[in-house]
């Protein structure tokens, strides 16, 4: 069995950070595993511009951001595989992956990094009724098929779920000559970025029809309509509310859920709450020297952080591989999230573990205009921020300096609320 | 006096801008948070701009497109004769990224250029 | 001439088709869809049910409880997953307890071995999330559960094989004698043949009544299921079906052969038959009814809803063979559950009673072994190698989910009777039928069966006709 010292799982934006933050760190002996046929992953179908103002201070498109870390890591010969799939990560770190030229084989690692991101819900997990014909797509796949294969699913658009990529997808797919005749939102407010609902649905009129949904889809071979209502408080449809739209296309951006089916059968423990992996400060997992970054930990709004993330995690990574990391500690801090917060990353601490810093990343549960982001290190109140707003659709983050951590030697739990004043 | 309220869409902050306007004239931007949100509530009420992005035809690859965006940004009532430019155009393989594809699209005086590599 | 025209190539169609085959006859089996199973075979509760339930005597006791026996051995012949897992009727309510007895004799009337009656504890020890209303439930071990798309793909595949001819997305509008031979007119042609087997599912009242005085009545009784991933596999251990109490018949949770968990079905009369829509009340009623028997059903693991339609016939009986008034015609009629448990029975019973009347000889040179499509996973890690050093589309993995390769892909087009479609390629290596629901794989099929079928990437359907799934080229077109 071939021995690597850090096996990285997944060559998109996260696992390439982590590569070369491992690399910079003193771990040379790095294997990226990519199950496409190019590094980058879902980047490269993200062909809109918005990404890479905070890493590189200047607007560039998903691949052309790829691109910058593809060449990071090409300039630091970091070997990588692509067409690989990771078939089984063990517990004890063996990671078994296959493709067409070197079949199945096994590598013992000493750190792995999980990077497989994330995939959109589907459906039948949104549980649609009406009929199951051939048009209806998760945006991500339209968008593949539109931006990289060339093709146009329809000409008549629907889109259910105000998610990015389907506000990304009601502007492609105007530009490429088709008509987008709404995007339905269930909740009150939009899943998406402020600037998405901005520059791809207002600069072309499409309307966002918030607290709406689909309750019928038409159409036995091909969908032909689709109709959309108005729902209550309590998410349920409004009878009477009931619109028909004739659609060729309906496409869903409902939410992403975080790959984790590898990090399952490795037995690391997931959250409920983020579907990801629960972490400690060095983002690893309860399985030691298993570690995780990007969206396959959570799903995070910028791909900035998730590369700021992911070199964190190849950091540490580098540090375990070489045996530089304490193996145990005796204190352990538990993060809580409550009034709003919906969860944190990490969900513990340990202080003596900390270099100088820990990011402390969070989503809300609801939109709160002119409202605290507060942090309580056991019931102390040592942060209290205004923002003027916070959205389920943006993460937010607290940093924690090991100085904050080191005046507070007996602190148990750190608490992360949003209050009103 | 006219106030027109707009998203901030620099970056995904989407800061809630507000012009006070009287006529033409811009009286007063609050509610941005860095110096590009004031310049873009101005931008955005004066001469909004977009960057667009699309695809290329390529001939000769492995891939039939490539995807290109104009390399800054264009007046946004141009969008549309941008993209007939980009729909019309076909390029060569190989493609490397950041070449230009289609130069002084739609007499923008921005070129379009190649985001990704095409082999 | 042939011999025989099927029409139908639903589970039932291909059961008749695959015995015929062991004979020497020209045989052609019509289909209006552009695969097999692609009714009410592909959308039921995928249960080969024991045979207790029903009526004593009746064709339905009869045959359910001889395909039961046979499945076994049919799907060891040719490969199909079968796995006898048991089945559990629970009975909520105390005073209906004596109702298990009931059934119990008269299921031991038709035939069915083992039946037994539980106490709570009891089932409490096989089946920990029981719901708690559950007072005792009736077990019936030869029940079982098989993977119905693959049971009529391998009917299909091994009638082919051996000879059967497959017509598809061709519709069958008129069937009428002349001189004792049968026409079988579809839009382009009119088939002639000695005998028609019409398995045509909830269109067999249709045909019948096109040749027979003895007129049926079929009416599609819609039912809408859920279908929880594989990482619920586990939930239930057995095919666990609700005593029907005064509020009605309850919904069955049951473990499929592949590790999902299928849940349903309701009950609605309709009158379209294609009228397959899943409707919101359906798919909450499925959840709340099976409350009853289970409790904490992992609804967040739900990965797709569906709807089914059983062909009911007013007779509540199944229709098998010649109408008084129309020698030669076989009906296959009225087929609603336990349709697929007795499959295989009918198939032999349909054949025979053909084989006798048209004279059919045996055939030499008959196969009755199909392998199905190789699932590397059941390979070593050196065997493994070995293939993809042989086949190395065998180590590209195309759906993440199911961990289907491509080399499974491009065999499940290639093989007789073969994949053309999204769907085709689904039912035969399950690529798309996990949880991501082929958001990430259906581009990749689409290719490979765009460059396997030699078309352009319009004309890759979902499940064939109009069910296209791209329709042009960005760029406007070229």
């Amino acid at each position: 069995m071939k021995n690597v010292d850090i096996v990285i799982v997944g060559g998109g934006p996260a696992g390439l950070a982590a590569a070369v933050a491992a690399y910079d760190n003193g771990a040379k002996d790095v294997l990226i595993l990519e199950r496409d046929e190019q590094l980058g992953g879902i980047l490269n179908q993200c062909i809109h511009n918005g990404f890479g103002l905070h890493t590189f201070k200047e607007e560039l498109t998903g691949p052309e951001y790829a691109d910058r870390f593809i060449q990071q890591v090409k300039e630091r010969n970091i070997p990588y595989l692509l067409n690989t799939m990771v078939m089984d990560i063990s517990p004890e770190r063996v990671v078994t992956a296959m493709n067409r030229e070197d079949g199945m084989f096994e590598i013992q690692a000493k750190a792995v990094i999980l990077a497989m991101g994330c995939r959109e819900r589907p459906r039948g997990a949104l549980n649609i009724p009406g009929y199951r014909p051939a048009g209806i797509f998760s945006a991500g796949t339209a968008q593949r098929l539109v931006n990289i294969e060339g093709y146009m699913p329809g000409k008549e658009v629907v889109i259910l779920g105000s998610g990015d990529i389907g506000l990304i997808m009601a502007r492609r797919m105007t530009l490429e000559g088709a008509k987008v005749k709404l995007v339905a939102e269930l909740m009150p407010y939009s899943g998406g970025l402020k600037r998405n609902i901005v520059q791809c649905l207002d600069d072309f009129g499409i309307p966002l029809r918030l607290s709406h949904t689909v309750v019928d889809i038409e159409g036995k071979e091909h969908i032909s309509a689709v109709t959309i209502a108005q729902v209550g408080p309590d998410r349920k449809p409004i009878k009477g509310t009931e619109e028909r739209y004739t659609c060729d296309t309906l496409l869903l951006s409902c939410g992403l859920i975080p790959e984790n089916e590898l990090s399952t059968a490795a037995g690391v423990e997931l959250s409920p709450i983020t579907n990801g992996p629960v972490v400690n400060e060095s983002l690893e997992t309860n399985i030691k020297g298993v570690f995780a970054c990007g969206n396959v930990l959570h799903v995070h709004d910028l791909v900035d952080y998730v590369s700021e993330e992911a070199a964190k995690a190849g950091q540490i990574a580098a540090k375990f591989a070489q045996g530089a990391i304490a193996d145990e500690t005796d204190k352990e801090i538990v993060l809580k999230a409550e009034s709003g917060v919906r969860y944190t990353v990490p969900v513990t601490i340990h202080p003596d573990r900390v270099d100088d810093q820990v990011t402390v990343r969070f989503r809300v549960g609801d939109v709160y205009k002119d409202s605290y982001v507060s942090v309580y290190f056991d019931d102390n109140r040592i942060r209290h921020q205004k923002k003027r707003i916070l959205a389920p659709g943006e993460m937010e983050q607290v940093v924690l300096t090991k100085k904050q951590l080191a005046e507070y030697p007996d602190l148990k739990t750190i608490t992360v609320k949003i209050e009103g004043e | 006096m006219e106030i027109r309220e707009l998203t901030c869409i620099n970056c995904p902050m989407g800061c809630l801008l507000t012009v006070e306007m009287d006529g033409d004239e811009i009286k007063e931007i609050s509610g941005y948070t860095c110096p590009r949100g004031k310049t873009y509530a101005q931008k955005e009420v004066t001469n909004p701009t977009r960057i667009v992005t699309s695809t290329v035809k390529v001939v000769g690859g492995k891939r039939e497109r490539v995807a290109c965006k104009t390399a800054h940004d264009i007046p946004k009532d141009k969008i549309s004769a941008v993209m007939e430019a980009i729909n019309a155009a076909q390029v060569q393989a190989p493609v490397v990224i950041g070449e230009v594809l289609i130069p002084d699209v739609a007499g923008t005086g921005v070129d379009v250029i190649a985001t990704a590599h095409a082999v | 001439m042939y011999d025989i025209i099927i029409i139908g190539a639903g589970v039932i169609g291909c059961a008749v088709a695959r015995e015929l085959s062991k004979y020497n006859a020209r045989i052609l089996v019509v289909e209006k869809n552009e695969d097999v199973c692609a009714g009410t075979s592909k959308a039921n509760s995928a249960i080969v049910h024991s045979g207790y339930d029903a009526e004593n005597g009746t064709l339905k006791a009869r045959f359910n409880v001889e395909g039961n026996r046979m499945m076994e051995n049919v799907c060891k012949e040719l490969d199909v997953p079968f796995k006898r897992i048991g089945s559990l009727t629970v009975c909520t309510e105390k005073e209906l307890l004596p109702e298990l007895e009931k059934l119990k004799e008269r299921g031991e009337r038709n035939g069915v071995e083992g039946l037994r009656v539980l106490s709570r504890e009891e089932l409490l020890a096989i089946e920990p999330h029981i719901g708690d209303e559950v007072v005792g439930a009736l077990l019936a071990p030869t029940a079982g559960i098989v993977c119905p798309f693959k049971l009529t793909i391998a009917f299909a595949e091994n009638a082919a094989v051996n000879g059967a001819e497959f017509l598809f997305d061709t519709q069958v509008n008129k069937v009428y004698a002349d001189s004792g031979v049968w026409h079988v007119v579809t839009d382009e042609k009119e088939y002639e043949a000695k005998a028609v087997v019409n398995a045509a599912g909830v269109y067999s009242d249709m045909f019948n009544n096109m040749v027979s005085e003895r007129k049926l009545h079929i009416t599609p009784r819609r039912g809408d299921y859920i279908l929880l991933d594989r990482s619920a596999e586990g939930f239930v251990r057995h095919t666990i079906f609700q005593l029907p109490t005064k509020l009605g018949k309850g919904v069955l949770v049951t473990p499929t052969v592949h590790g999902n968990t299928i849940v349903g079905p309701t009950a609605v009369d309709v009158d379209d038959k294609e009228s397959t829509a899943t409707t919101a009340e359906g798919i909450d009623s499925v959840i709340a009814k099976s409350a009853l028997s289970v409790k904490g059903l992992p609804v967040r693991q739900v990965i797709t809803s569906f709807a089914g339609l059983r062909a009911h016939e007013d007779g509540h009986e199944f229709v098998l063979g010649e109408p008084e008034d129309a020698e030669n015609f076989y009906n296959c009629a009225g087929i609603e559950s336990p349709g697929l448990s007795a499959a295989p029975a009918i198939g032999v019973y349909i054949a025979g009673l053909i084989r006798e009347k048209l004279h059919l000889s045996e055939k030499g040179s008959f196969v009755a072994e199909r392998k199905d499509i190789l699932n590397p996973a059941k390979l070593s890690l050196e065997e493994r190698n070995e293939l993809i050093r042989r086949e190395p589309a065998y180590g590209t993995i195309i759906c993440r989910c199911e961990s289907v390769t491509e080399g499974e892909i491009i065999d499940a087009i290639r093989r007789p009777v073969g994949a053309r479609s999204l769907d085709g390629v689904k039912r035969r290596t399950r690529a798309g039928m996990g949880r991501c629901q082929a958001g990430f794989c259906s581009p990749k099929v689409m290719e490979i069966l765009r460059r396997e079928l030699d078309m352009d990437l319009t004309e890759v359907t979902k499940s064939g006709g109009g069910s296209y799934i791209v329709n042009a080229r960005t760029k406007g077109g070229e």
